[in-house]
């Protein structure tokens, strides 16, 4: 577990180390998305899994936006596990693996990127408000607006989807045997 | 000049000293010129129990002991009863023993020949430092007509790290023997013809096996302690590192086999020696050999079984596990050494063969092979070496989407990337897999690649080395491993006396050669079978593998009494006829 | 280094081969794999000089999912394959995988002796307290009252393995716990294990989602331990006495030489091996 005493204003004191979360978290959404389709597409659920390919082009995009804004700055390189993301290890948007179900319905899969935009929105508002650069408190600001857009976007999304019932989780076969 | 040779036989117990008295004795017949075969056997005991040295020296080479023994040198009279069955003797053979000490009221057992009390341990006593069984090698020696020189010569090299006094102590306990056997019956030694140094060989099987190993390139070995294997792995923890190579002792057979199939697969040529328990305990990772295409070596040195058996004695029965042992269809390699110095063209050709199919193969020695000590002709190195199909670097193969590990191909055998080759990557797999080594469940995939690794083996060609042949005529004897060198000698002295007679001795034993095994059938009309084995393992396997034409005789028992020439010459007899002697 | 997911060099997901894992979805083991895949783009080794060698298990089948080399053996049986090769081939990064039925129930010798041997090489227990292949059966570290087991109706009633506690006494020379719900905190102890030489132990608590459904919980129960690594075994082992399985982190780091036999000839021509035989 990433050590959670430290405040992350000491670890993002410039917008390039803002900037270098941002494109870890939109890349990891990217990676998350996408292994998450593939679980999905092995347990035959495509149409969540066609969902979560959706899901990682859109991420994709957000990587193109991150590295437009990096563009001739100089982001530090850090390892996965140099980032600091205050409540976890993990980093916010992907969503957690462990929420994945193979008969999971598009409704959970829209409700699993969903939480992640909220914690994502947490993150940068937890950057902002320890800010002590006034240009990282502004882009942090300008992030946390951004990821409050998605997650009002996959709010609308999920409408679309009914809630699933209580049994949506029922196999009728049991666990097949493997070796 | 026809063979003559001389058999004796030396027992005592508790830690009399007589397997060395054998071993300097043997020694010394091999620098006087003269052939010879030693093996050992002894009780239950790790120390102090009965021990008997069975040797016989010749003119000729020997693969076999003789049908009786002309001389027995007991230290002590209760020594020799437990060794009765594996000592036969004649009316006209000596018995030298020292009637005193020993078990309590021990006597000799009851035979026909001439018993001579001889004080060996008294004598010894006379000597500063003196032993019995150096009074009992100089009594011997002079016995057989080795020179004192002779022996002389083998005790200052043995003694060298014991120091002066020691050598001293024994050369008088040798020169006291030589005195004391003067008034003893003297027997006609073979012939003596100085031979140079070097040109002859003191070997045993297990070393062979051993020497064979590293002659064909391996490298790797992981072991198990087990008898009668143990000696293998002894000679190859020393010899290995001289190599560059390195043994590792395992926790037990499951890691050694697997070690091996680990190290090969990093582009070691690897080994492990056990016996039948062992070879028990691995089939199943032997499967993963086959499976996953990964060569390794499985040398057997078979004993008695079931279970823990007879484990110092010989018997021929891992034929079944070794042959039929893995699950599912696993083709894989079996051989067995035709002779104790085939044990190291058999090993060295397995290594080569392994390595060149990418398939375990099991060696089938056994007791008798391998813990038989021989004054041998020093034997050829022949030129079997360990070559792998590898994918050269930048070769097209590496070039595609993904590696294709297990393509199917003409032959079968597909190169076989090394780990550290860029592009090579795969995962060798004991699951069933597609061709880029991904697991598999599709019956097509299966078959596809069954029949890679039954075609590779099948498909190979192993020339003449699948068996020995020789001789002509309308009977046959077919046997295998330590059997032929019995075999052997009875033919000698039938073909001596006229009779005309094949012998096939079975080299490969799987994959079967049909084709070769009909070429050496032709015209056949009598075969007899011979084999260790109180079920007919071997003459099963023959019967399933192949058709054999006209009468078939099978000569079969269990160990550990070992075949004598005599007894193969008798189920001959009535279909030679003429003199059998 | 450079950075595993955003920087230049080989990035995490070039380890993957791009063959679709068949775990359930849920499962720790997805997390492992990104973890592994994160460790060797931390150490950016080139995948042909890696090695996964594994047994039999859901977790096991780990190595087809990578693009380095790669050994899918038989069950319990992936520490001896590994050992015979890194003795061979000192040269590779050599990491075994695998489950806890395979590392601790089948393969519990071999565990203790490689231990002891302390080759340098890393071994990843994804350990989920139960069978997965076969069916949720108990596994060697169940709790003794798991009543689902279908061998075990009404529980093993033994005690359950406890690795750590095992390997420490073996003489492992690097041991960690991780949880699968931190994938860069296990992939930075991975890299960790791998650095540190000898015989590495990670366990990761790796939730079977399948058959051990309450596992889920483990992400709120797991914590990191209280203090650091040390390199005291009397200190480590004062420390498993009062662990419950759930505090995570390096517990120790010993320094003991790891088990490497020279592979250097001392001899130029192999006929020099038959002179001893020579009379």
């Amino acid at each position: 577990m990433t050590d959670n005493t430290r405040n992350p204003t000491q670890l993002i004191g410039t917008t390039e180390e803002l900037l270098a979360y941002s494109l870890a978290l939109e890349e990891e959404a990217v990676e998350r998305f996408t292994e998450l389709a593939e679980q999905m597409e092995v347990h035959n659920n495509h149409e969540v899994a066609d969902l979560f390919y959706k899901l990682a082009e859109i991420e994709g995009k957000h990587v193109e936006n991150v590295r437009r804004a990096s563009r001739g700055k100089e982001l530090p390189n850090l390892l996965a596990w140099e980032f600091d993301w205050i409540d976890q290890g993990e980093s916010p948007e992907g969503g957690f693996l462990e929420d994945a179900h193979y008969l999971m319905q598009p409704w959970h899969a829209i409700e699993l990127a969903k939480q992640g935009e909220q914690r994502a929105v947490a993150f940068f508002k937890h950057v902002a408000n320890n800010a002590t650069d006034k240009e990282v408190e502004k882009m942090a600001r300008e992030l946390v607006a951004e990821e409050q857009e998605h997650v009002e976007l996959l709010e609308q999304w999920q409408e679309r989807f009914p809630k699933p019932d209580d049994d949506w989780d029922d196999d009728l076969d049991p666990p097949t045997i493997l070796e | 000049m026809s063979r003559q040779s001389l058999s004796i036989a030396l027992s005592g117990s508790g830690g009399s000293g007589v397997m060395t008295c054998g071993s300097m004795l043997l020694e010394a017949a091999g620098k006087a010129g003269w052939y010879g075969i030693m093996t050992r056997s002894a009780g239950p005991q790790i120390r102090g129990g009965e021990a008997a040295a069975l040797l016989r020296v010749s003119n000729e080479p020997l693969e076999s002991h003789d049908d009786s023994f002309d001389l027995v040198l007991a230290l002590d009279p209760g020594s020799l009863g437990r060794f009765v069955a594996e000592i036969p003797l004649r009316d006209d053979s000596v018995i030298i023993c020292d009637m005193a000490g020993g078990r309590r009221n021990a006597t000799l057992p009851e035979t026909a020949a001439r018993e001579i009390d001889l004080p060996m341990k008294k004598m010894a006593k006379a000597v500063k430092g003196g032993r019995p069984n150096m009074i009992a090698l100089g009594v011997l020696a002079r016995v057989i007509g080795l020179p004192e020189s002779s022996i002389n010569r083998i005790l200052d090299k043995a003694l060298k790290s014991k120091g002066p006094d020691a050598l001293e102590a024994s050369r008088a306990c040798v020169k006291e023997g030589f005195i004391a056997a003067v008034d003893l019956p003297a027997f006609t030694g073979p012939p003596i013809v100085a031979v140079p140094d070097g040109e002859r060989w003191s070997i045993t099987g297990n070393e062979a096996a051993g020497l064979g190993a590293v002659r064909g390139g391996v490298r790797f070995v992981a072991a198990y302690p087990i008898t009668p294997a143990t000696e293998v792995l002894e000679w190859l923890a020393t010899s290995l590192p001289k190599l560059g190579g390195v043994l590792v002792q395992a926790e037990d057979e499951l890691a050694s086999i697997n070690q091996i199939i680990g190290a090969s697969f990093g582009g070691k040529p690897s080994l492990t020696a056990t016996s039948g328990p062992g070879l028990a305990l691995m089939t199943e990772s032997i499967g993963l050999s086959v499976c996953a295409e990964v060569p390794v070596v499985v040398l057997d040195v078979m004993r008695c079984g079931p279970s823990t058996g007879i484990a110092t004695k010989n018997e021929q029965t891992d034929l079944n596990i070794a042959l039929n042992g893995l699950h599912g269809d696993a083709p894989h390699l079996v051989l067995a050494p035709t002779s104790l110095t085939d044990c190291i063209f058999t090993t060295q050709w397995a290594v080569h063969l392994a390595e060149a199919m990418q398939a375990p193969a099991i060696v089938l020695s056994d007791q008798s092979l391998g813990q038989t000590r021989a004054i041998v002709n020093a034997p050829a190195d022949i030129a079997f070496l360990a070559k792998r199909e590898v994918p050269e670097p930048g070769e097209e193969k590496l070039q595609g989407e993904t590696y294709q590990r297990y393509a199917i191909g003409a032959t079968g055998v597909s190169p076989m990337t090394i780990p550290g080759q860029p592009g090579g990557q795969y995962t060798a797999d004991g699951l069933e897999h597609t061709e880029a080594g991904a697991p598999s469940s599709l019956y097509a995939d299966h078959l596809a690649q069954l029949d890679k690794r039954s075609n590779k083996i099948t498909g190979f060609n192993y020339g003449e080395h699948w068996a020995d042949i020789d001789g002509t005529g309308d009977t046959m004897v077919i046997t295998w491993g330590s059997a032929c060198g019995p075999v052997r000698e009875a033919l000698t002295r039938l073909r001596a006396h006229g009779a005309d007679i094949k012998m096939l001795a079975i080299r490969l034993l799987a994959p079967e050669r049909p084709e070769d095994m009909s070429a050496a059938l032709e015209g056949i009309k009598r075969i007899l079978i011979v084999e260790q084995s109180h079920s007919k393992q071997f003459y099963r396997y023959l019967r399933a593998a192949y058709d054999l034409p006209g009468e078939v005789r099978v000569f079969n028992r269990p160990g550990p009494l070992a075949f004598k020439p005599g007894e193969i010459i008798e189920q001959l007899a009535d279909w030679c006829g003429g003199d059998k002697s | 280094m450079t950075n595993a997911t955003t920087g230049t060099g080989l990035k995490a997901r070039e380890y993957k081969s791009g063959i679709k894992p068949v775990w359930c979805p849920g499962c720790g083991d997805f997390t492992v794999l990104g973890s592994l895949t994160k460790a060797l783009s931390g150490l950016q080794i080139a995948p042909e000089n890696v090695a996964i060698i594994s047994g039999i298990g859901c977790s096991s089948r780990m190595p087809t999912y990578l693009s380095t080399y790669g050994f899918h053996g038989v069950h319990g049986r992936a520490l001896a394959l590994a050992t015979g090769l890194k003795v061979a081939r000192p040269d590779l990064t050599v990491i075994a995988t695998g489950g806890d039925g395979d590392g601790f129930s089948i393969g519990g010798n071999h565990f203790l002796h490689t231990c002891r041997r302390n080759p340098d090489m890393t071994y990843i227990v994804m350990d989920n307290q139960v069978y997965g292949m076969t069916k949720g059966q108990a596994s060697p570290t169940t709790e003794p009252n798991w009543e689902k087991g279908k061998l075990t109706p009404s529980g093993t009633g033994i005690n359950p393995f406890q690795p750590l506690v095992i390997a420490l006494a073996s003489g492992a020379n690097f041991i960690a716990r991780c949880s699968s719900s931190d994938q860069n905190g296990t992939a930075r102890t991975i890299v960790e294990a791998i650095r540190h030489p000898g015989f590495s132990l990670v366990q990761v608590l790796s939730p079977c989602v399948t058959f051990r459904p309450e596992q889920r919980d483990w992400k709120k129960l797991v914590q990191p331990a209280p203090v650091e690594a040390t390199s005291d075994p009397a200190r480590a082992a004062r420390r498993l006495l009062t662990d419950k399985g759930l505090f995570t982190g390096v517990l120790f780091k010993g320094n003991r030489p790891p088990y490497q036999p020279l592979l250097e000839p001392g001899i130029d021509n192999i006929a020099e091996l038959d002179e001893e035989f020579r009379l």
